[in-house]
């Protein structure tokens, strides 16, 4: 997409905003809609848009797939961390209270470390998958479709 | 509009078409989903539905072909078991209590229990977001894993061998 102008300026105008929207959603979701799950699939768009826009060379320089693999792996051991360490703790498992000294703190930060893990985990699932397919794909004329 | 868009999805013969009104019948569900005051699920809807997926359905075009191939089978049978279905659902709805109804049993199980701990117990202004990171924190645990299995089966099915190729073995998986 060498020659679409417009695109590429508004695409690299936009793709700030888009990341900053995605972490507003992961660590706002305790107040607003929102959470984990929403954040990680923003913030892969901002990516996906990237890789659509210019090539997938430029996005894959910015977030090699070996990161993107390691990022889905590290949220489920993220979230499945702070259940363990909670086990250690002496409680159940992910019983938040084991956070922190009040068990209402525990839990906000019981939480923001889930959703934190489920974040990661969906940013690297979506962008891995967006790779996968997109390597494969022989690269086509705009006139094609 | 959902079912006119999904009427025009059904009729058209070009696939490239039926992705986008496929993102525009997630884009629609979703605004069905704000009315609904489900504004959680609609903000998921409108990312995956109409934004990953419509993308993920270009990639997968873009490696097969771009026309559909017209069936000579005639129609008729999965129309009507497309009726069938359709009319025993209408049916169960029939039973349902009505939208927003205090008695139902949505509304008398868990869910007042939820509402009134969770200030207490959370702290959390948004409801959602404490049931699920914490009333229900192995079901999101679960959800987490089936999410990265996901990209694990597609990394193998549609990556693995290539890459395997070009790097060292043991380096990544």
């Amino acid at each position: 997409m060498r020659h679409h102008l417009i695109l590429r300026v508004i695409t690299k105008l936009l793709v700030g905003p888009i990341m900053l929207f995605a972490l507003y959603v992961q660590f706002h979701g305790d107040y607003s809609p929102g959470g984990g799950f929403q954040a990680g699939v923003i913030m892969a768009a901002a990516f996906i848009i990237y890789g659509l826009v210019f090539s997938l060379g430029q996005v894959q320089r910015v977030l090699p797939p070996w990161v993107v693999h390691k990022m889905a792996a590290l949220g489920v051991l993220i979230y499945a961390g702070t259940g363990v360490i909670s086990l250690f703790m002496g409680y159940s498992f992910l019983d938040y209270t084991a956070l922190a000294h009040d068990p209402v703190h525990g839990q906000h930060y019981g939480i923001l470390l889930v959703e934190l893990g489920v974040g990661v985990t969906v940013t690297g699932v979506m962008v891995t998958i967006y790779y996968a397919f997109t390597s494969r794909t022989p690269i086509m004329s705009d006139e094609a479709w | 509009m959902l079912v006119a868009t999904a009427l025009a999805t059904v009729r058209m013969r070009s696939l490239f078409a039926v992705v986008m009104l496929s993102g525009v019948f997630s884009l629609l569900s979703a605004l069905l989903l704000v009315t609904l005051d489900a504004v959680d699920v609609a903000f998921t809807e409108a990312a995956v539905g109409a934004g990953i997926s419509t993308v993920l359905m270009l990639g997968t075009l873009a490696l097969t072909s771009r026309y559909e191939r017209p069936t000579k089978r005639s129609p008729l049978i999965p129309l009507l078991v497309v009726f069938v279905t359709g009319a025993a659902l209408v049916y169960g709805t029939l039973d349902m209590p009505s939208f927003g109804d205090p008695n139902a049993p949505v509304q008398t199980h868990v869910a007042p229990g939820y509402l009134l701990q969770s200030p207490h117990e959370i702290d959390v202004p948004n409801v959602v977001t404490a049931i699920l990171a914490s009333y229900r924190g192995f079901d999101t645990l679960g959800e987490t894993a089936v999410v990265f299995t996901a990209a694990v089966g597609v990394l193998l099915l549609l990556s693995g061998l290539r890459r395997r190729r070009r790097r060292k073995p043991g380096e990544d998986a």
